[in-house]
């Protein structure tokens, strides 16, 4: 053990020296490594940007909300059936708020209704065109976690009574107050007046479709006074446990038969989507980025073990003598072995940490220029950079250090 | 190890000078008994008999030279002798210990703690001080860092180097860096001391002096094999074998 020590110490000695004195080559050869470090890292940010992205968008749904739709969440071949279903009203929330309070025990909390629409909002001169309207009940507290910038919900009698107030989405609310305060502000919804009561605060697009934001949320009440919801409801149901939800999911449905009469046997009318099914349907297509960024970029890490598998060649051969010398006194096979691992892995790993200060160096630009493009540097991601440097110098360094090590030392004593 | 040799090693005096003298010695135990041995090299198509069935027997504290002209099969006695090589047939037995049949690494071993080697053009590593030179065989030896200095720094002041421990071999004369070479076949207390044209790349004078050294070495009771096709070198030694055609042609002690 202390004889392997010192020979590894010796070796990581021989290799500072070699790379010292072959400057130029060594570092032509890391920048291939530095490359594909470059290349890799800045990939995984991305795919883990991607990745930290969606999550925070799946959040935004709410991990223990259902809903409760006529239409499931995506593609659907039969459009026609679904299309025949009748829609979801407003009422059906009262009728399964009530089953679920005669159900004892019961795994789900709360039904709230919401109609939407996409409505131009005004404010003296600022206006912003197709806000997403959304009417619903106090309760929506209850089931959005969201946080306010400023104000309030409105309260369940301002529901009950059919106020025209509303709360602003934030970009709707910059843009309409810019440098203002928005709140007991008169905006015009659709044409007619609201009195602004709270903003919430920023909060993000979802998968960069459709932007929390730029919604407006208005008392469900006053929302059926003045626009139409002929398209129909949907309903969020929160359940009390998220981790019970497959169960949770059972029981709406045989609830949300009952509050639409169905019969035994009758297929259901409606669709019960969680964030899962988006999980589910996007999966793929992360997984697909993921797999086809990493092989791509692992490319250029390819090459750059290429060379350094060359350069190895390059140095075992030009020290042939070298090697014969410390054969014949004394140096086994696997410290032969060692010290041109080592050299290999020394040159990986000053490329890996080099390309890893490049990519950081790139990230923090990237976050600078463009704040929205989803990446993300994590301590684990150097890790497994190191890792990968480390790797790359075994790998590509082992073929010529083992032919060293194989050498005959009359021969390689001879070599000139 | 011979006493004598331990005491180069924990001496802390700077020269060996002062002991050497010719005189006959009575032979020591057994260390190199080479029996029937031949050797067989593939040159293309053709079969090369390097070795013809030798017979040698070494024993410590004998100063031997190996002569022949090129093609006598010179240089295969001398890599068989290092354990650089096993032989096709026959036995070798170095120390008691046979080594014909030895892999790699076992002849790895033996070479670090047997066998120190001298060659015609140094072999010391381009980049490394003496002292790191020196130091070599201790590391494969599997000795601390701190053990290994004293120990190489010692032998450099053995042979009169202990003002060039830093410097690196481009920055030694000739003679200076044999000298560097003698110490690194020292330090780790051989059993023989194997040099290959020891003087081929010095001048006359300097070479002279590497034979004085060598001759130093021989009076502390080290066993010394000189491999050389020049008549001046090989008188130092004590006894001569001359090879010709992959046989010994003559094995002469002289006094």
């Amino acid at each position: 053990m202390q004889r392997f020590y010192n020979e590894f110490i010796e070796s990581c000695r021989i290799a500072l020296a070699q790379i010292q004195a072959n400057k130029m080559r060594s570092v032509l050869t890391a920048l291939g490594v530095i490359i594909g470090i470059v290349a890799v890292t800045l990939m995984g940010t991305a795919i883990r940007g991607i990745d930290t992205g969606f999550q925070n968008s799946l959040a935004m749904l709410g991990e223990d909300v259902l809903y409760v739709q006529k239409w499931p969440w995506g593609p659907v071949e039969d459009w026609w059936n679904y299309n025949n279903r009748p829609n979801l009203v407003p009422a059906d929330a009262d009728k399964l708020n009530r089953i679920i309070a005669a159900t004892p025990g019961s795994l789900l909390e709360i039904a709230v209704p919401v109609v939407g629409r996409g409505s131009p909002v005004k404010f003296e001169d600022n206006k912003v065109n197709n806000v997403f309207t959304l009417g619903t009940t106090a309760d929506y507290a209850r089931i959005n976690s969201v946080e306010y910038q400023e104000g309030r919900l409105f309260n369940e009698s301002e529901a009950g009574v059919g106020r025209e107030v509303c709360v602003l989405g934030y970009d709707v609310a910059e843009a309409l107050f810019p440098g203002r305060p928005p709140l007991d502000q008169m905006v015009r919804i659709g044409g007619h007046p609201f009195l602004v009561v709270g903003v919430f605060a920023k909060q993000g697009e979802f998968l960069g479709l459709f932007s929390f934001d730029n919604q407006v949320v208005l008392p469900l009440s006053a929302f059926q006074k003045y626009f139409t919801t002929r398209r129909g409801a949907e309903l969020r149901v929160k359940a009390k446990d998220k981790n019970q939800l497959a169960a949770a999911k059972e029981e709406l449905t045989g609830a949300m038969r009952r509050v639409r009469g169905q019969l035994p046997g009758e297929r259901d009318n409606f669709n019960i989507n969680e964030q899962q099914a988006f999980k589910a349907q996007l999966e793929p297509v992360k997984s697909g980025i993921a797999i086809a960024g990493l092989f791509i970029t692992g490319l250029a890490l390819f090459v750059g073990a290429i060379g350094i598998m060359n350069i190895t060649f390059v140095s075992v051969k030009e020290r042939t003598k070298e090697i014969g010398t410390r054969k014949a006194l004394g140096a086994r096979r696997r410290s032969i072995l060692m010290q041109f691992l080592i050299e290999a892995v020394a040159i990986c790993l000053i490329g890996g940490i080099v390309g890893m200060v490049i990519s950081y160096g790139l990230f923090m630009i990237i976050q600078q220029v463009a704040p929205n493009f989803p990446v993300a540097f994590s301590p684990d991601l150097v890790a497994v950079s190191m890792l990968v440097s480390v790797i790359t110098g075994i790998v590509s360094g082992f073929l010529p250090a083992y032919g060293a090590s194989r050498l005959d030392p009359v021969v390689a004593l001879r070599y000139e | 190890m011979s006493s004598s040799l331990n005491s180069v090693n924990t001496s802390s005096a700077g020269s060996l000078s002062g002991t050497a003298q010719r005189s006959y010695r009575e032979p020591g135990p057994i260390v190199i008994e080479i029996e029937e041995v031949t050797k067989l090299y593939k040159m293309g198509e053709e079969i090369v008999h390097a070795l013809r069935g030798v017979a040698l027997t070494v024993r410590r504290n004998e100063y031997l030279a190996i002569m022949g002209p090129s093609g006598s099969g010179k240089s295969t006695m001398m890599n068989m002798l290092g354990c650089l090589d096993t032989p096709t047939s026959g036995h070798y037995h170095f120390t008691g210990k046979d080594v014909s049949l030895m892999s790699d690494d076992e002849l790895a071993d033996i070479r670090n703690r047997e066998i120190g080697f001298v060659f015609q053009t140094f072999n010391l590593l381009p980049r490394s001080s003496s002292l790191q030179n020196v130091e070599l065989p201790l590391i494969y030896a599997g000795l601390s860092p701190t053990a290994r200095r004293e120990k190489a720094s010692q032998t450099l002041r053995a042979v009169g180097l202990g003002d060039r421990m830093s410097h690196k071999p481009n920055e030694l004369s000739g003679g200076q860096r044999q000298r560097v070479a003698i110490a690194r076949a020292l330090v780790n207390n051989p059993s023989i001391i194997l040099a290959d044209e020891p003087t081929g790349n010095l001048d006359s004078k300097t070479g002279e002096e590497i034979m004085q050294l060598l001759e130093e070495l021989y009076a502390l009771g080290n066993t010394i094999i000189v491999v050389t096709h020049e008549e001046d070198i090989a008188r130092h030694a004590r006894r001569i074998v001359r090879l010709r055609d992959g046989l010994i042609e003559s094995d002469l002690r002289q006094s």
